[in-house]
């Protein structure tokens, strides 16, 4: 990959995509070996520059580094200069005198991945931005669909819940649809984007109709702010209307399969037992993450000698 | 002040219908004589156009209050270098032009720098806060003559009733900012599909639309006169236009950017780009510029916003909406409309200088270039092409969208009342 940043799953092409992936199935099995390192990183500095709240992304980012055998700066906006009211610029010349040579950014503003491109030599990789893009959760979401399914192509995906407000939905849509499956996004209308047509999608408002269809139904986590804001009028009725419970699944075709990034809200999206009935598929997308990561931050930084 | 006679310029005057190649001869800060033999210093505008000085309806001098961003002395060396002599300068300073202190403050910075007239735009409401009227007849008095909140539309339908109905004691026009801001909350660029993909918030048309619709319902109803700022939709567009044929006192007024730009240009998410309306579509753009051209939307108004480098250095989410626009309206408006075919030259200077000097009743600007009237005038060359260039602005800031961009027609003299503000490409 000759990418200088991974910012979107729109920067990539398929060939790039079918690259990652096929390059974490061969950096997956160092979870597996007794030391779990190999010293491919050795020397170069990885920076997680948390602008957000994330456990698990920041320590899978974390462990994919180290696997690798990168340094690792966790730099989180709480307790940091960033609080004082330190700029975003700022905050990326400081890292990069220090010397940094990759920066793995959380925001919760869309842009600022590309924005902090603007002032720094380092490889930025997208950790989730805003509404924007979750580039290593659509690509280890792809992964996961591969490990299980066999492949991406033509298969029918229907992704479920807060498509407007949701980066994860954004990459998602794009890597399915680059790699020819065919998308469905479902929710109330508003919860979905006015010009969701454009993505090259179905839009649905029925997911009873859709499901009989699918190979595989990804939920997204509906946050109630959201029902606080008019987008829909309680929790019950969005659990009665586009909620997964199991009745809903036993529609759902034999072999599909269910995914969702997590955290969930059970009894919401998803019901508890559902959840519960496919935690193995869930628990993979998190071992998955860091064999994906591993991959993106080898292809970004692994080309050059270190130091 | 002795004769001088610009030579062989194509004067444009939208006021008196003139087009045509003349001598204009300036004395004693008038116009003495057009057509005519040279009297006095020669000054050769051979090329030139020579037409009534620029009025901007719509410019923040950000002083008091916010003088890193731009002083009343650097913003109107920016209007002098752009061609214009007169700017109306908004309300939004700090302390808020709510009062006629403040009035009476920015028009002694204006006297005392002298690169333009400066016509104060008063506060509707007390701080902006959209709840109780500010002293309008005392702002009146003083010499104002147009009232707005700007960038705080007026929420409460009954102030704005009451607001445009006082205001009619003077004559006096209101210019709302046309936002219901409960479908602009979080809001970030225009919503549509670029908005979508760049995980924006998205910003309806219809949030301008319905403020537009309600204001001008409420002006119909008393007779007042209202202006409506940077139109930035098709709707608003086809609402003033219907409202106008129904004999509504309403003006409208377009910027540059939303007459050139479209959302696409936020797709790097440099905030330079974000302005408040938004960015709109291609369509828009057009129906924007379809109104311009048949006089639905009267003038080009700048919004000049400055804002201090740090400030629009920063996540797109937390940067203010704003964008420099003096010293490039003229040069935008003859490259995207004039140019291409949309307006005529004599329709662009009417928007940029005769049509928003009349929309406020601002005597002594935007013609008529005729024997006795003030020498009131900007030269420019319709020729010469230049780049953009942010560091060479005369503003105290550099947030142009246009940085880089190749555009037609410089301006080479502006003249207020026989004075050169700009001459030979110097503000004096």
């Amino acid at each position: 990959m000759t990418r200088e940043h991974l910012l979107g799953i729109d920067d990539l092409t398929a060939d790039e995509v079918t690259t990652i992936l096929d390059t974490a199935a061969g950096l997956a099995d160092v979870a597996a070996r007794p030391i779990k390192k190999v010293p491919v990183l050795r020397g170069r500095t990885v920076c997680n520059l948390f602008y957000e709240d994330s456990t698990r992304t920041r320590i899978s980012f974390e462990l994919a580094a180290k696997r690798l055998s990168a340094d690792v700066l966790n730099f989180s906006a709480r307790g940091s200069s960033v609080s004082k009211g330190e700029s975003l610029k700022d905050t990326a010349l400081t890292l990069e005198a220090m010397g940094v040579d990759a920066i793995v950014i959380r925001h919760s503003m869309s842009g600022a991945p590309r924005q902090l491109t603007r002032w720094v030599g380092a490889k930025v990789v997208n950790a989730g931005d805003g509404a924007h893009q979750h580039p290593t959760q659509a690509l280890l979401d792809l992964y996961t669909i591969r490990a299980h399914l066999g492949r991406i192509e033509g298969l029918r995906v229907a992704v479920c819940g807060d498509i407007e407000h949701s980066r994860v939905a954004r990459s998602l849509v794009q890597a399915l649809t680059l790699l020819g499956a065919e998308v469905t996004l479902v929710g109330p209308p508003t919860l979905l984007p006015l010009h969701a047509a454009t993505w090259g999608v179905t839009v649905s408002h029925d997911l009873d109709a859709v499901l009989p269809k699918l190979d595989v139904l990804y939920l997204l986590r509906v946050q109630s702010e959201r029902m606080h804001r008019q987008h829909f009028p309680s929790a019950r009725e969005y659990a009665r209307i586009w909620g997964v419970d199991r009745d809903r699944m036993a529609r759902l075709p034999e072999g599909a399969i269910v995914l969702h990034p997590g955290p969930m809200n059970r009894g919401v999206e998803v019901s508890a037992d559902v959840a519960d009935a496919h935690a193995r598929v869930i628990t993979d997308q998190v071992r998955n993450g860091i064999a994906v990561r591993m991959a993106v931050l080898y292809l970004l930084l692994g080309g050059e000698e270190a130091a | 002040m002795t004769a001088r006679t610009f030579t062989g310029a194509r004067v444009v005057d939208p006021a008196s219908g003139t087009d045509k190649v003349a001598n204009v001869t300036v004395e004693g800060g008038v116009v003495t004589e057009v057509g005519g033999a040279v009297h006095g210093e020669r000054v050769d505008a051979d090329g030139l156009v020579l037409a009534p000085g620029l009025v901007d309806l719509h410019t923040h001098l950000r002083e008091p209050g916010r003088d890193d961003a731009e002083t009343v002395a650097s913003g109107t060396a920016a209007a002098a270098a752009g061609g214009f002599t007169a700017v109306c300068a908004m309300a939004n300073t700090d302390p808020v032009c709510d009062h006629a202190g403040v009035v009476e403050q920015v028009l002694r910075l204006a006297r005392d720098a002298g690169h333009a007239d400066v016509f104060p735009v008063g506060a509707v409401t007390k701080g902006l806060a959209g709840d109780d009227l500010a002293e309008i007849g005392a702002m009146a008095a003083v010499g104002v003559r147009c009232f707005s909140d700007d960038g705080h539309p007026v929420r409460s339908a009954r102030v704005m009733r009451r607001a445009l109905a006082y205001a009619r004691t003077w004559d006096a026009v209101i210019a709302n900012h046309a936002e219901e801001a409960s479908l602009t909350e979080d809001a970030q660029l225009n919503e549509g599909e670029v908005a979508g993909l760049l995980g924006l918030a998205g910003w309806p048309r219809e949030a301008e639309e319905v403020m537009v619709a309600r204001d001008l319902i409420l002006a119909a109803g008393l007779g007042a006169r209202l202006h409506v700022p940077h139109v930035s939709t098709r709707g608003t567009v086809d609402l003033v236009r219907a409202a106008k044929a129904r004999g509504v006192r309403v003006t409208a007024e377009v910027t540059p950017h939303h007459l050139s730009l479209t959302d696409e240009a936020a797709t790097g998410y440099d905030p330079v780009f974000k302005v408040n309306p938004p960015l709109r579509t291609a369509d828009d753009v057009a129906a924007v510029r379809a109104g311009l051209a048949d006089g639905t939307i009267d003038a080009v108004a700048t919004d000049h916003a400055p804002h201090a480098p740090e400030q629009k250095e920063q996540e797109w989410g937390q940067a203010p909406c704003g964008m420099l626009g003096l010293e490039t309206a003229l040069a935008v408006t003859l490259t995207d409309l004039v140019d291409t075919g949309t307006v005529g030259l004599a329709r662009a200077l009417d928007a940029l200088s005769t049509a928003p000097a009349r929309s406020r009743d601002l005597a002594g600007h935007g013609g008529p270039i005729v024997a006795g009237a003030p020498a009131t005038l900007v030269l420019f060359d319709p020729a010469a092409t230049w780049t953009v260039d942010p560091a060479a602005s005369r503003s105290r800031s550099r947030n142009t969208p246009f940085a880089g961009r190749r555009l037609r027609g410089r301006v080479v003299h502006t003249l207020l009342r026989g004075r050169f503000t700009f001459r030979d490409g110097q503000v004096v």
